[in-house]
This record gives structure tokens, sequence and C-alpha cells, in this order.
């Protein structure tokens, strides 16, 4: 079993990208050999209501069972309590919430209220540091990054909650781990799609000094190649358990009830 | 046969302590990866002692010693550029002499002085004379001055390319940073500029963007700082091309624009 817990489908507004539709994204999950892929509606991420891409997202998900969906929350907008019971009663294995691009403090009231929602609802929730290299992102795409202090606070908002960050660098992986007790550090999960290897060794030293169960496959395709991630395992000298810890078992553990 | 075009290594005078393990790691992950040649440059001191990318004639000359040794120490499996600071003429013509006679193949310009300065004509005119490449660092689509650097992008390296047609030029890092998307269509008519596809960017279209414009004949596979990015784009690029297409790119192009026998069995 090998999980991409961060792909999307859906056109992306800033440039033309191949590969958007859910069966060009199924066909790159066969040609890497991904079995599943938690999926988030691109396009929606701008929208002034990102909740809008949902029902389309489930539907869409619902007809492809290699797709999970990951619908989005914008804790800003009246009723998102309804979204994210709906987000819980259709299975998803997580939602999400992009604060910077929808204009909100991304540790602000609202993400502090939805990050105890998802703890309390036992639902993982979803935050990406970018999307793109912010050196090519088009001229008016200005939402800034996410901050490493945002996921710090959130993080501490519930006992329960569990982060999976996606699109994270080592500097911004080590200053919420260590800045984190190691009670918080483990409900966070961190995507390897951002991290570099060799020769650098970025994600090598990660699983060396936080472990390697924080870490999971995200690929963030189609925006990226998702030949990345394999090819950055393959660069590894991982045991066989560590590998199918890294490509399935670590996202599993993320859809199972926290013990509280 | 592979060859990254865009290594680099580092030696006991940068700031990296770690400096030894990162060029081992680069040599085993090439190893693992396939790569039969690095061909390298040493950017100075990186930073230690003059900065990384307006770099010292001293740092230069031992940067491009260490490279020399390290060509020595591994025949074969890397060859080098000489990196030189343009705004010191003499001392660059120089130092491309005795290092292009030392074994070398290439000449790298990094971000000492725009593409388009007539500071870089000697330079250029001595690679046409040598008959190597020249791997230009670029900024793809500079908006602005970025501290630390003079940094180009493909619009002067057009100019550069238009004035010293006879010398290949490797755009560097096509996913290293910046707009990729400007770069390509500034040099699509540019036989004599060749596009390096490394850099830690793996932007999905970026690669069919690359092959839509200039073709597979002038495209260079190579690494720079992140090996699995390359090996991302080398397995992606099995999809999209023949065997025959997926040589060029992987060597032949390469073969083809430096000096002949710069690699094994070339």
């Amino acid at each position: 079993m090998h999980i991409d817990v961060n792909a999307f489908v859906g056109a992306y507004p800033f440039r033309r990208v191949p590969g958007t539709s859910p069966d060009a994204l199924l066909a790159a999950m066969d040609r890497v050999g991904l079995d599943e892929a938690w999926v988030s509606h691109l396009p929606g991420i701008f929208w002034r209501d990102p909740t809008e891409g949902n029902a389309w997202l489930l539907e869409t998900t619902r007809r492809h069972p290699r797709l999970q969906p990951v619908p989005a929350v914008h804790p800003g907008l009246a009723h998102w309590d309804d979204t994210l019971a709906r987000a819980c009663d259709a299975g998803a294995p997580a939602v999400r919430a992009d604060p910077t691009f929808y204009g909100i403090d991304p540790a602000g009231p609202g993400m502090r209220a939805l990050a105890a929602a998802c703890g309390a609802a036992d639902m993982p929730l979803v935050l990406a540091v970018r999307l793109e290299d912010g050196r090519q992102r088009h001229p008016n795409d200005r939402a800034p990054e996410l901050p490493a202090s945002a996921v710090r606070a959130l993080i501490r908002c519930d006992p329960s909650l569990r982060l999976l960050v996606t699109h994270a660098d080592r500097p911004f992986i080590e200053e919420v781990h260590f800045g984190s007790t190691p009670a918080e550090a483990a409900r966070i999960w961190w995507d390897i799609c951002w991290i570099w290897g060799p020769p650098e060794d970025h994600l090598q030293t990660l699983l060396g000094t936080i472990g390697s169960p924080r870490f999971v496959v995200g690929t963030g395709q189609p925006l990226r190649l998702p030949e990345n991630a394999g090819a950055k395992l393959d660069l590894l000298d991982l045991t066989v358990e560590e590998r199918a810890a890294l490509e399935a078992a670590n996202a599993a553990s993320l859809r199972r009830p926290w013990p509280r | 046969m592979l060859i990254d075009v865009h290594a680099h290594f580092l030696h006991d005078r940068t700031p990296r302590a770690d400096w030894r393990e990162r060029n081992a790691s680069r040599l085993r992950a090439g190893e693992r990866v396939g790569i039969t040649v690095h061909v390298a440059s040493i950017l100075g001191s990186w930073g230690l002692t003059s900065p990384t990318y307006f770099p010292s004639v001293a740092d230069l000359r031992y940067a491009n010693d260490f490279l020399l040794a390290l060509q020595r120490d591994h025949p074969g499996r890397v060859r080098g550029y000489v990196t030189v600071n343009p705004n010191y003429t003499a001392e660059s013509l120089s130092e491309i002499r005795r290092c292009l006679d030392a074994g070398m193949i290439g000449i790298k310009l990094a971000a000492s002085r725009r593409a388009d300065d007539p500071l870089l004509d000697p330079i250029c005119r001595s690679a046409a004379e040598r008959r190597v490449p020249v791997l230009q660092h670029i900024w793809q689509h500079r908006r602005r001055d970025y501290p630390g650097q003079e940094a180009s992008d493909a619009h002067e390296l057009a100019v550069l390319a238009r004035r010293h047609p006879a010398v290949p030029f490797l755009l560097a890092h096509i996913g290293g940073g910046g707009d990729w998307l400007h770069s390509l269509p500034i040099i699509r008519d540019l036989p004599n500029v060749l596009v390096d596809l490394s850099g830690s960017g793996v932007d999905g279209g970026m690669l069919e963007a690359c092959l839509a414009a200039v073709g597979v004949e002038r495209l260079l596979w190579g690494c720079d700082l992140t090996i699995e990015t390359g090996w991302a784009k080398l397995r992606y690029l099995r999809h999209l091309l023949s065997p025959a297409e997926l040589e060029l790119v992987g060597w032949r192009n390469a073969a083809r624009i430096f000096p002949p026998g710069a690699f094994p069995g070339d």
C-alpha cells in the first residue's frame, strides 16, 4: 500500500498545469506506484468560499475510491462547523484550511476555533506551508506562506488536534518540532514533499533527529512531479519496515481515533 | 552514460564543517542514480572569505585547485568548470587558461557581473578559442536586484549568446528558482543556448514546456543542490521521451558541446 497524502485535482489559476483531472491524477499514481491519494480541490483554495468545491470533490472521490477527499473548511465563513460535520460524515481522512489564501490570521480566533473543533471531532487538519516556490509565483499570487509560529500556536489549542503539515522544509519542521512539547510534536505529521535529499540530506537528518513516525509521503502533484517522492526515498538507506511506515502506515495512523 | 552538467562540491575553506560528508553524499547518491560524470564547479569559498557570488581571485584559485584535485582523485567521474569573476579580467583569463590546460572542460559564470556586460566578452572569446561551453547562473525572470548577487536572467544571457554565436551557453537550473515560463520563450530561437534542467523545482508541466520551447536536442540533465529532484525529472523524462531521446538529454547533448574526450567512452 502506498499513500500520497498531498494531491490535488482541478485547475491551478496561476499557470497551466497538465494532469489536473481525476483520471490524469489516477494515471500519474499508476505511473509511480501510488495506491491511494488524499486529494484537495485546487481551485477552491483561491475562491472566496473555498467550500464551494467540496461537493464536486466528494462526488468525484465517490466515483474513484482510490481518491480520498480532503474538503476545505473556512473558519471565517458562517456555518463552517456544518462543513466540518459533513466531512466527518463523508469519511474524509482529513480536512484542510489555507488561512493565508483566505486572507485570515493563520493563528487567529477562527483558526483556533477550527483547530479545537477538529480535535473534538478527531479529524486531522491539513495545513500547507506553500503551494509553489515563492520565487516563481505569479505577481498577483501574494498570499503569505504559512508561518511556523501559527503551527506552534494551533497545535496548542486542543490536546486532541492532529495536524498534517505539507510543503514544509527542514528549518520550518525543526522550528515547530523543537518549539513544541513532545506531546504536541507527537500530534504533527509532516509530508516529505519539500524536504531536500542528498547531498544536503535534510530528510535523512530529520528522520534521525525527529523520528520516522512523524513523516508521510506527500507529493503535491500535479503541481509537482510525483516521481520526486519515490526518488527521495530511494536515496535513503531505509529498512523495509521504515519505508512501509513512510509510504503508508504513518498516514494510516492519522485515520485512527486519537487516544484521549 | 548519464552526465550531471550542474554539480557542486565544497572544500575545507568554506563555512561548512560537514564539507566532506556533503561531497561524499553527492558521490554516493550519484552512484545510486547512475550518474557517470559530475560536471562541477566551486564558487570560491562559498561565502567564508568572500561572497559566494562575488568571489575573490584568491578564493577562486583555491576552489579551482580543489576541484582539479577532485578530478584527479576521481578520474572520469568528476570534471570541472573553471569558475571566474569577470570583474577581474586579466586574472579570469589567466585562470581559465590554467584550469583548462589542467583538464577542466567548461567555464562557470555565477552572478558577479550581469551577463550582457561587455566584461564577459573576453571570457566568451576565450571559451570560443578553447571550444568549451559556459554555464551561466540564471535567475529565471529577475524582477529586481537581490542582495548578494548581480544575477542575470534569460534576457541578459540571450544578449551575450547573440554576441558569441560559436559558444554553447547553458542556461543554468531552469528549476532553480524564478519564473521558468519567462525564460523559455526568450531563448527559443537561440541555438547556442541549452537548457540545464537542474534545480530543486519539480513543477508539473515544466519539462513539457522545456521540450516545447527548445526541443530535445537543447536539453541537458542535471541536479545542482538536490539530487532527488534530478532523479525525479529523469524518471518523468522516461515517460515523456523515447530511449534515444532520453540519451540525448542524459548525455549525448552534453558530449556534443563539451570538448572531445571530456567524458569516458565519448
